[in-house]
C-alpha cells in the first residue's frame, strides 16, 4: 500500500504547499476545458475536448490543497496517487506526473478522457465534499499529464520483473484485459491477449467514438503493453478457435476472462426488426471499428435526416452524436425517465445539447412502423411520467395512457443496455455463471471464478459498467492470479 | 493473414478457395462458418466452411460473386493472403442417427451442406441429397456430395442438367416414395422458405442454416437477428441453424435487403473503377 502520509511529508511536497496560501488556492476558479466549436464539430469526427495547455494545467494544480487525507484517491477504482501526480504538475515535472499515474493505471490517456470523474475521484474531492465548490479538475489534469508524456516522445515503459516463464492468457482485449495483462507482465509472466475481432482494444475501439477517444491514443497505449512484452493475437476466439483445454495443454497456467458485455438488448416491441433499426453496438461498430463513414472503406452505414436513439446512457450519447456527425438534421434522444435519472455523464449530455441533439425525455417507443420495403419510417412514442422509486432508487417511469404520437424517422438506434457475451461462458464447462444475468460469478477479493485457474472481470462480471471499473477488476484479478499462481509453485 | 493455397472457379461466379487456417481446421465442425476481411478497408463477410484438412492446416470456402467484397475475393489468387479469417463461428450441426436424411442444397448452399452430408452419412443415416441451381454450370461439389450420399438428385430451373424444376419438385418426389426422418435445407433464403413450407405439410423435422447480414459474427451487433418462434434470435450465436418451421422467412428476406441500395451503389462504383 502506498503510504500517502509519509510521501506527503517529503520535503518537495512540504515546500510546494507553502508557496501559495491555501486561501488563494481555494479562491481560484476551476479551469475550463478548451473545446472545439459546437457547430464546426458536427461536421467532423475530431476530438471535442482539446486538452489543457501546460499553463492551464499548472494553474489548475494550484487549486489542489494536497490534503492530509486525500479522499479523492478512495474514489478512484485503481487508486491513482492523485495528490502526488497533481503536485508533480505544480512542480512542472510533467513526465514525473505521468509516471506517478502509470504506477497504478494502465491507460492514463484513456481514463483522463472517458472516466466519469464527477462520480469518482472528483466527487470525493475536498472542494466537492467540504467547500461545496467545483472539484479540482483531476480528470483534465490526468489527461494533460498523459498527453504531455506521449507527445514528448519520452514515454516511460513500466519496469517489468525478470521473466518467470509462466504462460498466462487474457481473453478479450478491452480495458479489463489490458489492465490485467499490464500487471501480469510487471510481475514477470509471459502474457498473451486473445481478441475475437481484428483489432485490439475492445470497446475502446468499436464502442467509444473517435471524437471522444482518438484511436491513435488507444494504439499508443497498446504499443506500450507490447513493449512490456505482452503478446497480442487478433481473430482468435477462445472457446471456438482454440479451446481453454488446448491452451492448458500448451502450458497456460492462468486465464483472465474479460470478454465484455457484447450482446445487445432490444426492447422486443412490434416492428423492432424493421430495416433501419440497429443496436447501438452495430451502429457504433460500423462507424468506429469498420470506418463506415469513410467512403474509402467497404462497410456501409445508414444515414438519415431523422435519427432516433433510444436510451439515456453514455452509449446512447455516443450514438446520437455520431448520427449528428453522419448528417442527421434531427438527432433525437428518446428516454423513458427524466434527464435527472440519465446514467450518461453530464459532460456528454452537455456536449450533445451543444451539438443540437434533441432530448425527448419521459418518452418511450412502443412500436415502429415500416414502409412497404420493410424500412422504418415512423416511431410510435408514448409519454411517461415518474412514479415511485424502483429497485435502482430512481423514480420509475409510468406510461401515460392514450398519449401515443408518431415521429418520422429513417433510422433508430437502440441503446438500452447489453448482456454478457455468451460465447466464452458457454464454452467453459462448469464455470459458475449467474443463471439470469449470464455474468461470471467471482470471488470479490480476488476475481477468481469457481474454476481456480480462471479469473474474470469487467462487464462479463458486472454486466455493464465503465472503463475504469473494468480496469480496477483487471488489476484486482492480476493480484489474485499472481497470489494463486505463487501458491501453486 | 491467411495464405490461399488453392483456387478453383466452379462456375463463372462461384469460386472455391483453400486457405491456410490451422487452428480453425482443427476446431471447426459441420455447420460452423467463418468471417473474412479483405484488407484494412474491407468489410467483414461471413462465409461457410465447405471442407477442412487438419493435416494441411487448411479450410475450404466457397463464395459467389455478388458484391464488392466477393468480387475482390474472387480476384485473389494462389499465394495471395486473406487479411483476416476468424472462426469457427456459430453452433455446429446436431449430428445423430435420424434414419433417412433429405439434404437439399441450393446454389452455393451446397458448400456448407457438404460437411453435414458427410457427417450424417458417417453417423449411419441413409442420405438422399438434392442439388438445385438455375442451370448446369451452377451445380457445385456434385462428386463430393455423391461420395457421402446414397442417392443424389440434380434439379435445374432450365432443365440443362438432371431434372427440370425447382428443389421442392425433387423433394416432393422423394417424400412421396419413402419416409424421410429429417430434412436439411441450405441455400438462398427464398429457397429455404419453400423447402420449409414443403416439409411442413408432411411434418418432417427440418433444419435450415441462415445466412443473414452480419458485422462481427460474435453476438455483438445484432444485425443478424431473425424471428424464430416469435422470438428475436441472433443467427451468429444462437444459430446459424434453426427449426425451419419456426423461422419467419418473410422478415428474414426483408432484413436481407437492408443495405441493397448502398450495396448496389458501391458495386457500380467498384465496377466503374475497374
Amino acid at each position: 500500500m502506498t503510504d500517502y502520509k509519509s510521501e506527503r511529508e517529503q520535503q518537495w511536497r512540504v515546500d510546494l504547499r507553502k508557496t501559495i496560501p491555501a486561501k488563494e488556492r481555494t479562491n481560484q476558479e476551476r479551469v475550463e476545458m478548451p473545446m472545439q466549436d459546437a457547430v464546426a464539430r458536427r461536421s467532423n469526427n475530431l476530438e471535442v475536448n482539446l486538452g489543457l495547455t501546460a499553463e492551464m494545467a499548472v494553474k489548475e494544480s494550484h487549486r489542489c490543497l494536497d490534503c492530509a487525507n486525500p479522499t479523492c484517491v478512495t474514489g478512484c477504482p485503481v487508486n491513482v496517487n492523485i495528490p502526488k501526480f497533481i503536485k508533480k504538475i505544480e512542480a512542472e515535472d510533467f513526465l514525473g506526473a505521468a509516471a506517478v499515474i502509470k504506477e497504478t493505471s494502465t491507460l492514463p490517456a484513456v481514463c483522463g478522457r472517458v472516466c466519469p470523474q464527477e462520480k469518482q475521484c472528483e466527487s470525493q474531492c475536498f472542494y466537492t465534499q467540504k467547500l461545496k465548490k467545483p472539484a479540482v479538475a483531476i480528470g483534465y489534469l490526468e489527461r494533460f499529464a498523459a498527453d504531455y508524456e506521449r507527445e514528448s516522445g519520452k514515454m516511460s515503459i513500466p519496469e517489468v520483473a525478470k521473466p518467470n516463464g509462466i504462460k498466462v492468457a487474457a481473453i478479450g482485449s478491452g480495458p479489463a484485459s489490458l489492465a490485467w495483462a499490464a500487471d501480469m507482465a510487471r510481475f514477470g509472466y509471459d502474457v498473451t491477449v486473445y481478441e475475437a475481432l481484428h483489432e485490439i482494444g475492445g470497446v475502446l475501439k468499436y464502442g467509444i467514438p473517435e471524437f471522444r477517444l482518438p484511436k491513435k491514443i488507444v494504439d499508443v497505449e497498446i504499443q506500450n503493453l507490447a513493449k512490456m512484452g505482452v503478446k497480442f493475437e487478433t481473430n482468435t476466439i477462445i472457446g471456438r478457435t482454440i479451446s481453454l483445454d488446448t491452451l492448458r495443454e500448451r502450458g497456460v497456467k492462468a486465464f483472465f476472462i474479460g470478454a465484455g458485455a457484447g450482446l445487445p438488448r432490444f426492447m422486443n416491441i412490434p416492428g423492432e426488426n424493421s430495416n433501419g433499426i440497429f443496436s447501438s453496438n452495430e451502429y457504433l461498430t460500423r462507424v468506429n471499428l469498420m470506418h463506415a463513414a469513410d467512403p474509402a472503406y467497404d462497410t456501409p452505414v445508414l444515414r438519415g435526416k431523422n435519427i432516433i436513439v433510444v436510451g439515456g446512457g453514455n452509449t446512447a450519447m455516443d450514438s446520437v452524436r455520431t448520427a449528428k456527425r453522419l448528417g442527421a438534421e434531427r438527432a433525437m434522444i428518446v428516454y423513458r425517465r427524466s434527464e435527472q435519472e440519465m446514467p450518461a455523464r453530464l459532460e456528454e449530455v452537455h456536449h450533445a445539447k451543444e451539438e443540437g441533439v434533441e432530448f425527448m425525455t419521459l418518452n418511450n417507443p412502443v412500436e415502429y412502423i415500416a414502409d412497404e420495403k420493410g424500412r422504418v419510417k415512423q416511431a410510435k412514442i408514448q409519454k411517461m411520467e415518474l412514479g415511485e422509486p424502483d429497485a435502482s432508487g430512481r423514480r420509475s417511469p409510468v406510461p401515460v395512457e392514450g398519449s401515443e404520437y408518431l415521429v418520422d424517422c429513417e433510422g433508430v438506434v437502440v441503446a438500452v443496455g447489453v448482456s454478457p457475451n455468451p460465447i466464452i461462458t458457454s464454452a467453459v464447462e462448469g464455470l459458475d455463471v449467474d443463471p439470469k444475468r449470464r455474468t461470471i460469478t467471482v470471488n470479490p477479493e480476488t476475481n477468481q471464478s469457481n474454476i481456480p485457474d480462471i479469473f474474470a472481470g469487467g462487464d462479463i462480471v458486472r454486466g455493464g459498467a465503465t472503463v475504469i471499473l473494468a480496469m480496477g477488476d483487471g488489476r484486482k484479478a492480476a493480484a489474485g492470479a499472481h497470489q494463486w499462481l505463487s501458491s501453486q509453485r | 493473414m491467411n495464405k490461399i493455397v488453392n483456387k478453383e472457379f466452379f462456375s463463372e461466379n462461384v469460386v472455391m478457395f483453400e486457405v491456410e487456417a490451422p487452428e480453425i481446421a482443427k476446431s471447426r465442425k459441420p455447420g460452423n462458418f467463418v468471417i473474412i476481411r479483405l484488407g484494412e478497408k474491407g468489410e467483414r463477410v461471413p462465409l461457410t466452411i465447405a471442407k477442412a484438412d487438419e493435416e494441411r492446416g487448411t479450410i475450404t470456402i466457397v463464395a459467389q460473386r455478388i458484391g464488392v467484397s466477393t468480387y475482390k475475393l474472387a480476384n485473389l489468387n494462389v499465394g495471395d493472403y486473406i487479411h483476416d479469417v476468424v472462426g469457427p463461428l456459430g453452433h455446429p450441426t446436431h449430428i445423430y442417427k435420424a434414419g433417412t436424411v433429405l439434404a437439399c442444397g441450393g446454389g452455393v448452399g451446397v458448400a456448407p451442406l457438404l460437411p453435414i452430408v458427410k457427417a450424417m452419412k458417417e453417423a449411419g443415416n441413409r442420405v438422399v441429397s438434392i442439388l438445385a441451381a438455375r442451370n448446369k454450370g451452377l451445380i457445385i461439389l456434385e462428386d463430393e456430395i455423391r461420395k457421402y450420399s446414397d442417392e443424389v438428385i440434380i434439379m435445374t430451373d432450365d432443365g440443362s442438367y438432371g431434372k427440370k424444376g425447382v428443389v421442392t419438385v425433387g423433394m416432393e418426389d422423394v417424400i412421396a416414395r419413402e419416409k424421410v426422418d429429417l430434412c436439411i435445407a441450405i441455400g438462398p433464403a427464398i429457397m429455404m422458405k419453400f423447402c420449409a413450407l414443403t416439409t411442413q405439410k408432411y411434418e418432417i423435422p427440418t433444419v435450415v442454416s441462415l445466412n443473414t447480414i452480419m458485422v462481427d459474427g460474435t453476438g455483438m451487433c445484432g444485425a443478424c437477428r431473425v424471428k424464430v418462434d416469435g422470438k428475436t434470435r441472433f443467427v451468429c450465436v444462437d444459430g446459424p441453424e434453426f427449426d425451419a418451421h419456426k423461422v419467419d422467412f418473410n422478415e428474414m428476406l426483408m432484413r436481407m435487403g437492408g443495405y441493397k441500395d448502398q450495396e448496389k451503389e458501391a458495386f457500380e462504383a467498384y465496377k466503374n473503377a475497374q
